[in-house]
Order: C-alpha cells, then sequence, then structure tokens
C-alpha cells in the first residue's frame, strides 16, 4: 500500500511498516464502515415501506371502498369520480385533526361548487362519538365510519391525521401525514380544479 | 383568630380549584390539559424508548413486561405491538375501567407498559389517564413508551415485532 504525504505527516516517528500496516487497517475500517452505511440505509429504506405504504400509492388508483356513512348510508368513493376528493382519516381524539376540520368545512363551501368533495373517515372506535363531534363542527362533508381494512387498503393508518388529495381520475396525487400546513394542502387542492 | 381567617379562606380556595379542576381538563380535552390528562405529565424516568423495549421483548431471558395499548382499538387491529393487549383508550371513562378491570387481579410489582401511538407524544390524550390510574391504584412498576410521533413511525418503521388483529 502507498502511503500518502498526509499519512506520513500523520504520523511522524513511526516506523514505516508500522504506518503502512495502520493506513491499511483504517482503509478497511472505512470501507466497513461505507458498507455498514448502505446496508443500514437498505434496511432503513425496508422498514420504512410498511409505514410508508401509503406514499407508494401515490400515482396509482384510489383503492375503492364502500362504507356506512354516520347516517347509515353507503357512501361509495366510486360515486365522486370525476371530482376532486379530499380523503381525510381522522378521530375525535386527535387533536390536529380537529384543527384541520372547520378548514376543511370552509373548502367544502368554498371550492365545492368548483369540484371538490371532501369525505371524511372515521376511525373512532364509537359512532356516536363521531356524531358529536362532527354536529359540534358543523361539517358539511360526507363522513363515514373506518375499520382496519380501509386502514390497511390505503397503506396503514397508523397514526392520524392522514389526508388523500385524489384527481378527477380516481388517482391519488398526494398524501399529507400528521399536522400538515394547511396553507399547503389549499394550494394543491387548487392545483387539481378546473379554473374559474 | 388571623390565622383562622387564612386557614379558612385557604380552604375555600383548594375546594374551589378541586371542583373547578376536573371541569377545566374536561373542556380542554383532547387538546392535552397540562394536568393529568396530558402525556407531558407522566415523570421522564417512567418512559421507555421503543429500541428499549423492542430488547426487552425480543430478549428470551428478561421479565417480560405486560403491555397494554391504551389508545384506539381501530387502530390496535390494524397493527400492534407483539403479545400486546387492548386495555381501552385512556381518555374515555369507559376505557380506564376496562384497564382498571384488566390489571385489578395483578401483583402491584407487575411490570406493566402502556403506549398509544395514536398521535404526537404532546397531544395524546389516552397515556396520561392511563398511567395516572395505575399509580393511584399502587402499581409500581409503570413504563410509557414513548413514541415521539406516532405507532406507525416510530415503531412499524423501525421493523419491530408487530401483529394484527383485535
Amino acid at each position: 500500500m502507498r502511503l500518502s504525504r498526509a499519512d506520513n505527516a500523520a504520523m511522524p516517528g513511526v516506523p514505516e511498516k508500522t504506518r503502512r500496516r495502520r493506513v491499511a487497517a483504517s482503509s478497511a475500517l472505512r470501507r466497513m464502515l461505507l458498507a455498514g452505511l448502505l446496508c443500514g440505509l437498505s434496511f432503513g429504506s425496508s422498514g420504512a415501506h410498511h409505514v410508508f405504504a401509503a406514499e407508494s400509492l401515490l400515482h396509482k388508483q384510489a383503492p375503492a371502498f364502500v362504507l356506512k356513512d354516520l347516517s347509515q348510508k353507503n357512501l361509495d368513493l366510486a360515486a365522486f369520480r370525476g371530482k376532486v376528493v379530499l380523503l381525510n382519516f381522522w378521530a375525535t381524539w386527535c387533536a390536529p385533526c380537529q384543527v384541520e376540520m372547520p378548514r376543511f368545512v370552509q373548502w367544502q363551501s368554498q371550492y365545492g361548487p368548483r369540484g371538490l368533495q371532501i369525505i371524511g373517515i372515521s376511525m373512532d372506535d364509537d359512532p356516536a362519538l363521531a356524531r358529536r363531534l362532527c354536529a359540534k363542527l358543523k361539517v358539511n362533508y360526507p363522513v363515514a365510519m373506518g375499520d382496519e381494512k380501509i386502514g390497511e387498503l390505503y397503506g396503514g393508518i397508523l397514526g392520524l391525521p392522514v389526508t388523500f388529495l385524489i384527481d378527477a381520475n380516481g388517482e391519488i396525487q398526494a398524501v399529507f401525514r400528521g399536522e400538515t400546513d394547511l396553507e399547503k394542502i389549499e394550494a394543491r387542492i387548487k392545483l387539481f380544479l378546473p379554473r374559474r | 383568630m388571623r390565622f383562622g381567617l387564612i386557614s379558612r379562606s385557604s380552604t375555600i380556595i383548594v375546594l374551589a380549584m378541586l371542583f373547578t379542576a376536573p371541569s377545566q381538563s374536561a373542556a380542554q380535552f383532547p387538546y392535552g390539559a397540562p394536568g393529568h390528562e396530558s402525556a407531558l405529565s407522566i415523570p421522564t424516568a417512567q418512559l421507555i424508548q421503543a429500541e428499549e423495549l423492542n430488547r426487552l421483548l425480543e430478549n428470551k431471558s428478561a421479565e417480560k413486561p405486560l403491555v397494554l395499548q391504551v389508545g384506539s382499538h381501530v387502530l390496535f387491529a390494524e397493527s400492534h405491538i407483539k403479545w400486546a393487549e387492548y386495555a381501552g383508550p385512556g381518555s374515555q371513562p369507559a376505557g380506564l375501567n376496562l384497564l382498571q378491570q384488566r390489571v385489578s387481579m395483578l401483583s402491584r410489582k407487575t411490570l406493566i407498559v402502556l403506549y398509544c401511538g395514536c398521535c404526537p407524544w404532546n397531544r395524546c390524550p389516552n397515556l396520561g389517564p392511563a398511567f395516572w390510574q395505575l399509580h393511584d391504584m399502587g402499581f409500581t412498576r409503570v413504563k410509557v413508551l414513548y413514541l415521539a410521533n406516532n405507532f406507525g413511525a416510530d415503531w412499524v418503521s423501525k421493523g419491530y415485532a408487530v401483529e394484527q388483529g383485535r
């Protein structure tokens, strides 16, 4: 192994044979660290696969579902084809969800005539709680009770809120997880609405 | 005389605080009250990190804790920590009753780990009430799993053991 000037400068007074051994060991260690880092990255991405499965639905058709809404009528996602759908998974115990919902009510009124349809999926255990909160917030869009099946269908809803933006062709165009800047969501919605 | 007056007024203030505190906290639910309703009320010493719990569960020779999920049943059914049991949402009286029933016959020295992961830690409405209930029941070895964001991001995505079903 050739020693660089820097290697020689870093080990003054050390015999050349020892210097060569140390440099070789250090190089091997660097290679091992790099390999470890790459392995770590690949494990990380495979480990993250499950939780970010919702993101893997991006630019794909939104999974079809038919659920009962809070008034026990069928809520069929396919019935909203041709509209821009904001599909919001929420729950009464989710504080960030309750920050978003009044804005969703406002957007439904403001952008509804231009083709926006907001749909809420409550992940509550008890529909009575969802009903009560929807009444309190004067929710003006359909809300259905979700379960583990729809959670899995949409890539694992393991923390709330999660919101999908679905275009008029039924394709998922964005996924918003957790507390998200509402201006950012609104800007994305506007991109998909027909211009006035 | 003056002491008597101070003592009497102090008693009135304390009583007023006792009567008004529950209504204040109820009004603040689910936005995370500064009292026992918030996960932030749990002493740091009682927290356990995900990596540590996973190591404990994987270690065959280690004492296995009783792991109880005190959040949403729907989210539990979707995915939960392997060997964990559902014990009801801590933010609701029915949930706390379920938790009480589950642990009432256990030794107060049982190692129990509570977790939720429904929301970011500082927004979780379930862990605080569940932890303080066990504390008040006399359990001395209660740990609470610290999940900064949610169960999906801080447990499932790490590749730690999970299972599905109710």
